[in-house]
């Protein structure tokens, strides 16, 4: 929204030979900037005076932090000196904060009761920490982070030593947690987002600032909710948080946000939005009244950052010595204040049409760099771990400058870029390096190598890979070896083996041998040490990470609902038409009449359109809403009944005969044995669906031999059967062994299952996988060693006690509720027109 | 929440933290078209009609990376931006114009009342 410059001029100058009086509310950087600003224009112009909440001259308000990390004195950051108010001849009133307005009259009221007439009034009451209402908020040891008196406090705080609490990740938060660590203190810091810093940084950014700091002995809560500040006393004790985790804390520093002081000024009665209305020229509703820096609304914005107040200052001091230029509002940057840590951001890095991201990752320098391209002109970027070039693409950013003659050699910074010549182009720049120039860090493998690799016959990235090892590690210098192959062969590189998406240059293989090899436990961890390409990788890459850790780190990875499809977050299957279909699960296919009931009551309950049996012998309900799913599981859970898992790359069903029970053939119980495979194997993730049925004779009623593993009983034992698939291409099973006992199948399913599940590519099923690695690959991984299904089948076992936990359950108890609500819904029509859904 | 008046350009759908990055969530218009609420992991939001140009699948059940959401139905992408399909694909669905003002999201009334379901492509 913007705001509408008034048309008045600037009232008439006082009279003949008298100075006009200007009066400052607000003895901060902006109120004193303005002030410096006006000065430097005209110094004879106004007779100043300026009155100051805070008992103190003017300081550096953003050099709080290194105050309070024990980097700065606060002499070192007093900017305006008293010798500075004295030369200038301005009145300073510390100490004393103006409480009212009065506009007709042209005065002000200060707290002492002091009135002080104006000509020129500028408010720069700049802003106040947002302190979130929850209880507890006014316990004693409950302090924000806006001035020295809360330095002071946090200082005394960290004399006694012990637990600090940050609430918010921001900035602010961030920098006070730094200060309070260095002074001793064990730090925990909590942020509601899932993502530090959210505003400025980027997933990438995030995790890696994260992982930094947990290094320095921070504990970082990401997605925690306070819910209460627990009290002691009358002073802090703890945090509690909505998820019912406690922390001890002996003080807590509020840092989740600040807004604009227009406290004054809504008296005043000037116009207030979220700040003080301003036009271009810093002039206010009332046009004898300006307001500048954080107090203010500008054009929609309100800026909590110092980089806009000199600007706005500039204009206001324009304005008010007669030469107006105007704002036209700032692009601000970003830099985290603690030592140690690089990190820069500037601009819109949101991506979308027509942007298009570039990113650099050294895994081995922990460093990532993102800038964001549009229409030939540079519009954002981040930076983490080198920072050297923050200002100069924050300078190309804001001047909008065509960048389009040093896109190529842009993310490598200004040295390179404007290098000119052979060197803005990275092919030449790469052709111009010496033969025992180390291209791969990681093995040590110099560019005389690479090349002569290639020129033996390496056409390939792979090959190279193959060959040589270079970029086969953390694959930082991927972009060198390419540029090689191109130098060296030009148009005869050839594409190597499908890579995993078009995020990476590294296979699925490669992801899956590289994730334990190298330790990655979580999704922006293997970007980063990978050298992904995009910020937040696609809808290919995401699953199949996410899947890929959770099968590495079992009990340990997060699992990622963000990146898994809708049908394994909603735990149902989506339709056409936007409905779900919901399956609970019947233990190899065996129910009862209870059951039955209950299932015929939740299709009424919840209008199943449409009741069917599955291929699979179970039963699927249709065309269930999205709303209606936790209502419908919490009735089927209360009949007994868990999910099916018919949604998921994971078990589906274990379809049986009733086999030697009750057939005339059956030589086993197959009914048996399929409920107790079943029993072991559900829950679990894989690569892709996974089915499996066990028949009693070999007359095959269960279908077993088109399944991912089927059972065949025979007389002496079970016949165990892998890779069928009857979807597009019908693929009947290869008999992998055969068992004498039950036991024995159980375990032979769990150890080629953990096969299965640690080297298939996702969204491979086994009939492909099979034919991929081959049935012998198979075949040796299990039985050539003695005891090699005992280990895959114990891994197994491991896995699934952190799986077998009914999603739906938690969700009938209340868990993720808002993914099963709408926000809200809008009515336009009736008389009471909105309603809200449930907070 | 207290109801809102229902005067103005804007309407306000409630406080930002009701979108966790990466989700997305819904607002049914009465006598008009679902609309999705997209948060991306890049802290911004967007919102769209719910139904892919393609056949009309809910586009706030995708995965959502960078500005685009992948469609659950057939993976098509669609630009949270721009409402229009990626790629070889060819479609568009509308966009509602959407701003956040102290931490809390708006929606144009006007837009969210016009907006119409895309026609389904063949």
């Amino acid at each position: 929204m913007l705001v509408t410059a008034p048309d008045t001029q600037i009232s008439a100058p006082a009279a003949c030979g008298q100075r006009e009086r200007l009066v400052v509310i607000g003895n901060g950087m902006a109120g004193c900037r303005a002030v410096e600003e006006i000065l430097a224009r005209d110094a004879a112009r106004f007779a100043i005076t300026i009155f100051g909440a805070e008992p103190r001259v003017n300081y550096n308000r953003i050099m709080l932090s290194p105050v309070l990390a024990g980097e700065k004195s606060f002499d070192e950051i007093v900017i305006n000196t008293a010798q500075w108010y004295a030369d200038n001849g301005i009145a300073l009133v510390s100490g004393d904060p103006v409480v009212a307005v009065d506009r007709a009259a042209q005065t002000v009221l200060s707290a002492s009761g002091r009135i002080e007439p104006y000509d020129r009034l500028l408010i720069a009451t700049g802003s106040e920490p947002f302190i979130i209402p929850v209880p507890g908020k006014d316990l004693a040891g409950v302090v924000s982070f806006r001035d020295l008196d809360d330095v002071d406090r946090m200082l005394a705080a960290a004399d006694q030593g012990g637990h600090a609490v940050v609430i918010g990740g921001g900035l602010l938060g961030l920098e006070a947690a730094h200060g309070l660590t260095l002074r001793g203190m064990q730090v925990t810091v909590l942020h509601l987002m899932p993502t530090l810093m959210e505003r400025q940084l980027d997933e990438a950014a995030g995790w890696l600032l994260k992982s930094e700091l947990e290094r320095r002995g921070q504990t970082i809560l990401t997605g925690a909710d306070t819910a209460e500040i627990l009290g002691r006393d009358g002073h802090v004790a703890g945090v509690k948080l909505k998820d019912g985790r406690e922390i001890p804390a002996d003080i807590v520093v509020m840092a989740v946000g600040i807004r604009p002081n227009t406290a004054l000024a809504r008296s005043a009665g000037l116009d207030v939005e979220r700040g003080i209305l301003v036009d271009d020229h810093m002039l206010t509703s009332d046009p004898a009244v300006m307001a500048v820096g954080e107090c203010v609304q500008h054009r929609g914005i309100c800026y909590g950052l110092v980089a806009p107040l000199w600007e706005m200052c500039r204009a206001l001091a324009d304005q008010a010595t007669g030469q107006p230029t105007g704002y036209t509002g700032s692009v601000t940057s970003t830099k985290l204040k603690v030592s140690g840590i690089d990190l820069f951001s500037a601009g819109d890095f949101s991506g979308g049409d027509g942007a298009e991201d570039i990113v650099m990752r050294d895994a081995a320098r922990g460093l990532y760099k993102r800038v964001v391209v549009k229409e030939g002109r540079l519009v954002g970027a981040v930076l983490y771990g080198d920072t050297a070039d923050g200002s100069w693409y924050f300078d190309l950013l804001k001047k909008a400058e065509d960048i389009s003659d040093i896109r190529e050699a842009l993310i490598f910074g200004q040295a390179f870029a404007q290098g000119g010549g052979a060197l803005a182009d990275p092919n030449a720049a790469v052709a111009a390096l010496a033969d025992d120039a180390e291209i791969c860090g990681c093995n040590g493998v110099s560019k005389g190598t690479v090349v002569a690799c290639i020129t033996g016959g390496a056409h390939s990235l792979d090959a190279v890979r193959g060959q040589c090892k270079a970029s086969a590690s953390c694959g930082s210098c991927t972009g060198l070896v390419e540029s090689l192959l191109k130098v060296t062969l030009g148009a005869e590189v050839e594409a190597g083996p499908k890579t995993l998406c078009k995020c990476t240059s590294f296979t699925h293989d490669d992801v899956r041998r590289l994730i334990p090899e190298r330790g990655l436990k979580a999704i922006p961890q293997v970007m980063q040490e990978l050298g992904w390409k995009t910020p937040d990788g696609c809808a290919s890459c995401r699953p199949a990470l996410n899947y890929y850790l959770l099968c590495a780190w079992p009990g340990e990875y997060l699992d990622d609902q963000q990146s898994r499809f809708v049908n394994e977050r909603l735990h149902a299957n989506i339709q056409k038409d936007g409905t779900y279909s919901v399956v609970p699960r019947m233990w190899g296919g065996v129910t009862t009449p209870a059951e039955l009931r209950a299932i015929a009551d939740a299709a009424d309950k919840y209008n199943a359109r449409l009741v069917k049996v599955t291929g699979g012998q179970r039963i699927d309900l249709f065309g269930i809403r999205k709303e209606d799913l936790p209502a419908i599981w919490g009735d089927l859970n209360a009949a007994g009944m868990v999910s099916g898992h018919a949604y998921g790359k994971s078990l589906r069903t274990v379809k049986t005969c009733v086999g030697s029970e009750w057939c005339r053939f059956g030589t086993q119980d197959s009914t048996g044995l399929g409920i107790k495979t079943e029993q072991m194997t559900w829950g679990s993730w894989m690569p892709h669906k996974f089915k499996i049925a066990v028949s009693g004779c070999p007359r095959n009623c269960a279908e077993a031999t088109i399944k991912d593993f089927g059972v065949i009983c025979v007389d002496s034992g079970y016949e165990l059967h892998v890779g069928g698939n009857g979807g597009i291409h019908v693929r009947a099973t290869d008999l992998l062994c055969k068992v004498a006992t039950e036991r024995q199948a159980l375990d032979v399913c769990a150890a080629f299952i953990q096969l299965y599940r640690e080297q298939a590519h996702y969204l491979e099923r086994t009939a492909p996988w099979i034919e991929r690695v081959g049935l012998d690959h198979v075949k040796a991984a299990l039985f050539d060693t003695a005891d090699a299904v005992a280990v895959l089948a114990a891994r197994f076992r491991y896995s699934q006690q952190f799986m077998q936990d009914d999603p739906w359950a938690k969700r009938a108890a209340g868990a993720e509720a808002e993914l099963h609500q709408h926000l809200a819904e809008f009515r336009p029509f009736p008389a009471i027109a909105y309603k809200e859904a449930a907070e | 929440m207290s109801p809102q008046p229902l005067s103005g350009e804007w309407i306000d759908i409630g406080p930002v933290g009701q979108i966790s990055p990466g989700n997305a969530r819904t607002l049914p218009v009465q006598g008009g078209e679902e609309i999705a609420i997209f948060h991306t992991l890049n802290n911004e939001f967007y919102a769209l009609v719910n139904k892919c140009p393609h056949k009309h699948g809910p586009l706030s059940q995708g995965i959502v990376h960078g500005t685009v959401v992948t469609c659950p139905l057939h993976s098509w992408n669609i630009s949270l931006k721009t409402g229009e399909a990626q790629g070889e694909d060819k479609g568009c669905v509308p966009t509602i114009p959407l701003k956040v003002d102290a931490g809390r999201l708006y929606l144009q009334r006007a837009a969210l009342m016009a907006a119409r379901a895309p026609e389904r492509a063949a």
